[in-house]
């Protein structure tokens, strides 16, 4: 049993508040993805929890103890680094045995656990060779594999898969998915890829400037995002986000953008916006419907525009198009030719438009 | 030809010429050492050497009545055995010391570090024969001249700021996670040093070793003024009992300098590969 708590947590780099009083609780088995632009402090809330930074500030337990004067090694976690830090100078078998034989385990102990790590990664066939000797993907198992035969109460991990190439990349994702399945361990990941994030996680922790943005599973983050930023850092592609101000027009309250277009507010937010407040409103992708591919939605706005750019992709298309001086991405799901400069008709699904105070970057 | 070929043989003309340059007195002192004193001192100069023969060595080593000049033989062995306590005990103590300083520069922030850094490095700044009078003075005051303590504790404190730079450079090179694995694996930071830190850098302790080693073996000016007697003279100082005040025994003195050398040359082959990369590894950070 192994829920890590953090509490009002703050980590300082000279007069830099990396991380500013977090409060997080992670429950035992859960895979928790702590996602965010570079910098947000991710990093260094994983390194906390691991004992590899201090905790300047606060409280983090792991189950039911206090673990803030704990050295690494005491707190029974185990980490994978996105470098791998694989041991160069040992072979497949003594990095995976290495914790170990440091914990003064029987020998026999120690190779059966190597053994089951190995066959659970599928590297039994490296053991013998030493870490220069394979190939990225295969340094990774080792690294996750090393990770394993401790059997932590929590694995970290450190952004693990940014060193591989796109291809290895998605493969890994699905291992590391499998492997919480196989070991349901407390599992917290750090990734800056929103894609790891939504595959990976029960819940995801999105992080900005050191505080914590949201926290949801991935599909609340995606239909109800709390900030402006996660709104933009989620989904792909980013939601397209219109500066606007709210006014009133024969008493009824009505966006009009920055190049002077009327949109209507959305029903159901009609009552949380004043006038004259500055907002962000925000639509996914395939909200902005390219009319002769796809239904007009019930409740719609249309516009006319040029096409900029088409990007077919097979099950879908991109089309890139203005929206006043805005390039916006409209995405539909039928493979049909879109050549540049054509007009195309648009609808704009008011329903599941996205608006924001412009002041505290919050959702209305 | 090609303009390649001529630069190629240019090259090569070039790079003969300096080896030759730097090889010639050092060929000269082995050639030497095998020729009788009547040879090395004929005018006109004998340029092809004719009977070769080991009697200097013989003499040297063993006592031998046949030393060209009859005199009575150095000591050599006990120089060699000063030479050895002394390069060492030396070396050991400052390989420890400096690569525990090292590890402390490359993974430890303190206050003040970079000036302390600088401290230390500027100790090398400083020529070693400017301290032989105050060492001397304060030697003599602690009654510790003509001791290999005292020869040691002069060479430790010369050979630790290298040591620390060369090993400082070489820890920042194995990344900071590899210890933080350790850490997590069960470590203690000190276990992390010795079973994974150490081991990796262990081609530039080694290089830092052979320096430190090499700088003691072949001190000369230093101990020349500590070592008074056969109780602590090094062979390098032993050099100069081949000198008397009217004649200089060459064949004796170039037999002792190829003596000297031949460790000092086994050991730079024996650990050449490491001393390359050692200094090209560590040596990146300046």
């Amino acid at each position: 049993m192994a829920k890590v708590t953090l509490e009002n947590v703050s980590k300082f780099y000279g007069n830099v508040e990396a991380v500013k009083k977090i409060n997080l609780e992670i429950k035992d088995k859960e895979f928790l993805v702590l996602v965010g632009p570079s910098g947000c402090g991710k990093s260094s809330s994983l390194r906390m929890i691991a004992g590899l930074e201090e905790i300047d500030e606060g409280i983090i337990k792991i189950g039911d103890q206090t673990v803030n004067e704990l050295e690494p090694r005491e707190r029974n976690v185990s980490m994978v680094f996105q470098n791998y830090a694989l041991y160069p100078h040992m072979t497949v078998e003594e990095n995976l045995g290495f914790s170990l034989k440091i914990a003064a385990q029987e020998k026999k102990e120690i190779e059966e656990r190597v053994e089951e790590a190995a066959e659970i990664l599928d590297i039994t066939e490296f053991l013998q060779r030493k870490p220069s000797q394979l190939s990225g993907g295969q340094r990774q198992r080792v690294a996750m594999g090393r990770a394993i035969v401790r059997r932590p109460d929590v694995f970290l991990f450190d952004e693990p898969l940014s060193n591989l190439d796109a291809k290895l990349r998605n493969q890994m994702r699905t291992e590391i998915k499998r492997l919480h399945q196989k070991v349901s361990t407390t599992i917290v990941y750090v990734t800056h890829d929103q894609v790891e994030a939504m595959t990976l996680a029960d819940r995801i922790v999105i992080m900005k400037d050191g505080i914590i943005e949201q926290i949801g599973s991935p599909l609340d983050l995606f239909e109800r995002p709390a900030t402006k930023f996660v709104a933009t850092f989620i989904g792909s592609p980013s939601m397209n986000m219109i500066n606007a101000t709210i006014i009133n027009e024969n008493n009824q309250l009505i966006m009009k953008t920055d190049d002077g277009i009327f949109v209507p507010v959305p029903q159901d937010k009609i009552n949380s916006v004043k006038d004259g407040q500055k907002i962000s409103f925000g639509f996914r992708a395939e909200d902005i419907v390219p009319l002769r591919f796809g239904q007009k939605p019930n409740n719609h706005w249309d516009m006319k525009s040029k096409v900029n750019l088409a990007e077919p992709l097979g099950t879908e298309t991109l089309i890139f198009t203005n929206f006043g001086s805005v390039e916006i991405v409209s995405r539909m799901f039928t493979p049909e030719q879109v050549n540049s400069n054509e007009n195309l008709d648009f609808s704009l699904n008011l329903d599941r438009t996205y608006l924001f105070d412009d002041e505290t970057g919050m959702a209305i | 030809m090609t303009k390649k070929q001529i630069n190629n043989i240019l090259i090569w003309i070039g790079a003969i010429f300096l080896i030759l340059l730097i090889m010639t007195p050092g060929l000269w002192v082995v050639i030497t050492a095998f020729r009788p004193q009547v040879d090395i001192m004929a005018k006109p100069a004998v340029w092809i050497p004719r009977n070769l023969s080991f009697n200097q060595f013989e003499t040297m080593l063993f006592g031998g009545s046949e030393g060209s000049m009859g005199r009575s033989p150095v000591p050599v062995l006990s120089y060699l055995r000063n030479s050895l306590i002394i390069s060492i005990v030396s070396t050991s103590v400052a390989v420890f010391i400096g690569t525990l300083g090292g590890y402390a520069f490359a993974r430890h922030e303190f206050k003040g570090k970079n000036s302390y850094f600088f401290l230390i490095m500027l100790t090398r700044a400083i020529p070693g024969i400017s301290l032989s009078l105050p060492i001397f003075i304060l030697f003599s005051k602690l009654g510790i001249i003509d001791t290999h303590f005292g020869i040691i504790i002069v060479f430790v404190a010369l050979n630790v700021p290298f040591t620390i730079w060369l090993t400082d450079g070489f820890f920042r090179q194995i990344p900071r996670a590899m210890s933080e694995v350790a850490m997590t694996d069960g470590c203690t930071r000190l276990q992390a040093f010795w079973h994974i830190e150490l081991p990796l850098s262990k081609s530039g302790i080694a290089s830092a070793g052979i320096f430190a080693f090499l700088i003691s073996w072949n001190e000369f000016a230093l101990v020349s003024n500590l070592a008074r007697s056969t109780d602590s003279k090094t062979l390098t100082v032993g050099l100069m009992d081949f000198t008397s005040q009217f004649t200089i025994n060459w064949p004796g003195m170039c037999a002792l300098a190829v003596f000297i050398i031949i460790p000092a040359l086994i050991l730079t082959f024996m650990v050449q590969k490491h001393l390359v990369s050692g200094l090209t590894f560590g040596g990146v950070k300046g």
